[in-house]
């Protein structure tokens, strides 16, 4: 098993570098950089000016050549700083000789995103799997039909317009949630439980909303894994054996119907990191899917190569985790993996 | 459109200093293909379905609003002006720092114009005043600008503010070091010295009537806190301190800034003690903010200022709505080194068979003007006795008759030397650009011209086609600046791959004009310079005009001294005068 895993993590670092690789050349691939985004179309911007800028950035060097310089570069850890937002560090914050601190620009944005992910994630499977087990129980009858009717329009509804309705409802009509925005202004002074609440009470459609996007494919996917097992003879022989049916569904079917959530969980992982770029715009949430769209409209390299990096790396791991859950879960699993 | 963030972006309005002329690269795209009804088009787009779904809502909940207290304010009783209260904006993005000339974006300069002064600035009749200067002379060579500073001018820190930091700052932006694209004005001062404290003297090679304008557009810095930091880099950009009405009290990244009114400020003190401007990226959200009464004062887009707004009478009772005419234009441009483009009967054609009030009315609701020069009107640059061409279907398959078309095999479509006329409108992901196109697509199919349509993203529009001059004709935007000189559009010695004078215009008389009006300092006399080369450009037709816009601002009435109507300058040249009684003063925590 260690050997394994050892020769897994090792497989990972030719594996980053080829992703790497590919990702910096199909960047460079798009037309333009930081210069025709930041400065052209302008008249005031003269040529020698933008000229000038290229080489400060190095983009006047082979694309080869800077992904050497990059690759030099983050193998020390430094992920470079931003060029469009003014030499911000892409990943984590530094401190200058006066001390003052510069935050990172993924260091900002990645617990946002991850805290509304995590949540919405946990909120998916507090409804999904009693909605799921439900449905299974009761397949082809009526709360089996309400139920994926009611997954199916969750999944169908445009999440921007769910979300400005929602606004609107709890928003403008009552005033129950503030509409858009992390924190409310004025958010230092308050003590720190109210601070806590400000956010959540900030957070509650966002995450609602991703939730409700979500719910429909974990439901269903319950819902499928359950039949599959309830019709395995060892159902049937657990029945026969006169186990009461609550030891039966939870304690032999359900149990056997979550192994493969599991692998979805495990490639989930990567999505955590990933925002939604139309729900964090119209929140207005300095998250993750933000500050990659905006990286790449304006052709900001570092940030760009920053999170597609990190967030390869937390595929691969994310792979290898549902690998290693898969077979912490499943025997069967882990005796092949044995041999 | 640039100039709708422009206004929303609305202190201080300095249009000389931001990107004059960058576009907006948001919206998503509409591939069309097909000439639809345009305002199919409307029902796609996310501001009218926000609007559908609120209109939607109402008419399913009564409307019991949960603010009824407020509603029935009468906020627009006159009262004293006085001073306190905060005012909120909102805008769709983030300042990356503070410091105008690396920032470069529009929301940047729009902040940083409340904390920092320039030497001169345009008055509400957009004529130049002195802001930090006291006055200014202009040698007999016209090579020399003398700026007299004001005497005893602070730095919100109390530091004396001085020549110093006027030559320091003009040492900045001329730096190799310094990563600014607007150093260029600047490096044409071969010497600039400071013979005392209040005087700051600059030296141009040749007399360059543009150098005026762009010490109206230069942020002073100080040299004190500034000169042993790398300016790229410096803590300074989100900790400024500068000398104008406000200085910065806190910033919540992506969040919000507060501004707080500067005790030391060299203008005087303004009304409104707090300035605090949200970011919320979505203009349907900014809206919801706004009816929520959370933001006071937002830029609307057409639709939300004469359909959502007016619909909605509880709202639209608290709110002033303010027009003006924004900061750019649209137009169609040619390449005018491909044929038929580089005959001007073919252009003039194309420019009669296009109906611009249609474009006006189908694609800003009718607000916006149709323009005649490059220049807004109502300055004193734009030529009133210019009129833009007029709709005429026949005159346009006359003129191009004459230029050798004919539908000799009765398609329809005109051809000439058995080619058929058909060409290719390229334009960014911008939706009032697209539908336009659009709009264009079916008159031109009228008088028998055969057009298709293609939007782009932003960085390939310009990095695959117009840089390679790869395209017949674009539809873009330019930015109407209050400096007349457009020596990068028309020269011809302009067209460099990434020069602006793209569409290759070249006129011998146009050259003489722009190359006099640079010369030439006396506004009056600049002033026939230019109103003969708008001349020439009509008659010539490289570009066609399509529109200048309106800039459409709502304002929440308790805010009050704003202008109206509007003065050329816009509603936002006095938001130092503007003040918030205090009986109308929303409840904040935020006061103490």
């Amino acid at each position: 098993m260690l050997k394994y895993l050892v020769k897994r993590i090792f497989w990972m670092i030719p594996m980053m570098i080829g992703i790497s690789l590919i990702s910096f050349f199909i960047m460079h691939l798009a037309p333009g950089d930081i210069t025709t985004t930041e400065a052209n179309f302008n008249p005031k911007a003269s040529q020698e000016s933008r000229q000038k800028l290229r080489e400060l950035y190095n983009l006047d060097k082979p694309v080869i050549v800077q992904y050497g310089l990059w690759l030099k570069r983050i193998a020390t850890l430094d992920f470079g700083t931003s060029f469009a937002s003014h030499q911000r560090p892409v990943f984590w914050q530094t401190k200058d000789k006066e001390g003052n601190v510069t935050l990172g620009m993924i260091q900002e944005a990645l617990p946002i995103t991850l805290l509304i992910n995590v949540l919405s994630l946990l909120l998916i499977i507090l409804i999904a799997l009693p909605l799921g087990v439900v449905a299974a129980l009761k397949q082809n009858q009526l709360p089996d039909r309400t139920i994926t009717l009611f997954v199916f329009i969750g999944f169908a509804i445009p999440g921007f317009w769910l979300a400005l309705m929602l606004m609107y409802w709890t928003g403008v009509q009552h005033n129950w949630l503030p509409i858009s925005g992390l924190n409310s202004i004025g958010y230092e002074r308050m003590p720190w439980l109210a601070q806590q609440i400000d956010t959540l009470k900030h957070l509650a459609l966002p995450i609602f909303i991703s939730a409700i996007t979500g719910l429909a494919g974990i439901a269903l996917f319950v819902r499928n894994g359950m039949l599959d097992v309830l019709n395995q003879d060892y159902i049937t022989t657990a029945r026969s054996k006169g186990l009461s049916e609550n030891r039966v569904i939870y304690g032999h079917a359900l149990r056997n119907a979550l192994l493969p959530l599991v692998t979805i969980f495990g490639l989930s992982i990567p999505g955590l990191i990933g925002g939604s770029v139309i729900a964090e715009s119209i929140f207005a949430i300095p998250g993750m899917g933000k500050l990659f769209i905006d990286a790449v409209n304006m052709r900001d390299f570092p940030v760009i190569m920053g999170i597609l990096t990190i967030g390869a790396l937390l595929t691969l791991l994310g792979n290898l985790l549902a690998d290693i859950m898969y077979a912490w879960a499943d025997p069967r699993v882990r005796r092949g993996v044995a041999q | 459109m640039f100039f709708n963030r422009l206004f929303l972006a609305i202190f201080r309005a300095r249009e000389n200093h931001r990107p004059a002329s960058r576009m907006d690269t948001g919206s998503q795209s509409i591939a069309n293909e097909d000439g639809c009804i345009p305002r199919f088009f409307f029902y796609f787009s996310r501001a009218v379905f926000a609007w559908l779904s609120l209109s939607f809502c109402l008419v399913l909940s009564a409307c019991n609003n949960a603010n009824e207290a407020t509603i029935n304010i009468d906020y627009s009783q006159a009262a004293q002006p006085q001073e306190g209260g905060t005012l909120i904006d909102a805008s769709v993005g983030e300042p990356s720092g503070l410091i105008a000339m690396t920032a470069g974006e529009s929301a940047a300069s729009a902040i940083a114009s409340n904390i920092f002064n320039s030497l001169l600035k345009y008055d509400k009749k957009l004529d130049l005043t002195g802001e930090l200067a006291q006055s200014w002379e202009v040698s007999p060579d016209k090579k020399t600008i003398t700026f007299h500073l004001k005497p005893n001018l602070k730095w919100a820190d109390g530091k004396a503010l001085t020549s110093e930091d006027v030559l320091f700052t003009w040492q900045k932006v001329t730096d190799d070091n310094t990563r600014t694209p607007y150093g260029a004005d600047y490096k044409l001062v071969i010497k600039a010295e400071t013979p005392d404290a209040n005087t700051f003297r600059v030296t141009y090679e040749a007399p360059y009537a543009p150098a005026l304008d762009s010490w109206a557009g230069l942020h002073i810095l100080p040299k004190h806190l500034l000169k042993d930091q790398d300016i790229n880099t410096t803590a300074f950009k989100r900790n400024p301190v500068g000398s104008h009405y406000y200085k910065l009290e806190s910033w919540k990244n992506n969040q919000h800034l507060t501004l707080t009114r500067n005790a030391n400020a060299t203008q005087g003190q303004a009304r409104i003690n707090k300035l605090i401007t949200r970011i919320i990226p979505d203009k349907a959200s900014q809206f919801l903010e706004l009816s929520a009464d959370n933001i006071d004062m937002m830029g609307l887009n057409p639709i939300q200022y004469s359909r959502v707004l007016p619909a909605r009478k509880e709202l639209s009772k608290n709110m002033g709505l303010y027009k003006e005419l924004g900061n750019g234009y649209t137009y169609m441009g040619f390449n005018l080194k491909r044929k038929p483009f580089d005959d001007v009967r073919v252009r003039q054609a194309i420019n009669y068979a296009i109906n611009k009030q249609e474009i006006i009315d189908g694609v800003l609701l009718g607000l916006g003007e149709p323009i005649a020069s490059p220049y807004k009107p109502g300055t004193r640059w734009s030529n009133p006795a210019l009129k833009p061409y007029s709709y005429d279907p026949e005159k346009a398959r006359q003129l191009l008759k004459e230029a050798g078309f004919s539908d000799s095999n009765a398609d329809g479509i005109l051809e000439k030397d058995g080619k058929p006329f058909s060409f290719e409108i390229l334009t960014n992901q911008n939706k009032e650009r697209e539908m336009s196109a659009v709009l264009i697509q079916r008159r031109l199919k009228e008088v028998g011209i055969e057009v298709n349509i293609r939007a782009l993203e932003w960085a390939s529009f310009l990095g695959r086609f117009i840089e390679p001059r790869e395209f017949d004709a674009v539809i873009l935007g330019w930015g109407l600046g209050l400096e007349p000189d457009q020596y990068g559009m028309w020269h011809s010695s302009q067209q460099a791959p990434k020069q602006f004078n793209f569409i290759s215009y070249n006129n011998p008389k146009v050259d003489t004009l722009l190359e006099a009006g640079r010369l030439e300092l006396n506004p009056d006399k600049r002033q026939m310079i230019y109103h003969q080369l708008a001349e020439i450009l009509l008659e010539d037709s490289p570009i066609i005009y399509l529109y200048a816009g309106y800039g459409l601002t709502a304002v929440h009435k308790r805010v009050h001294g704003i202008d109206s109507p509007a003065p050329p300058a816009g509603i936002g040249h006095n938001t130092h005068e503007w003040y918030i009684p205090s009986q109308y003063a929303r409840n904040e925590i935020s006061e103490h």
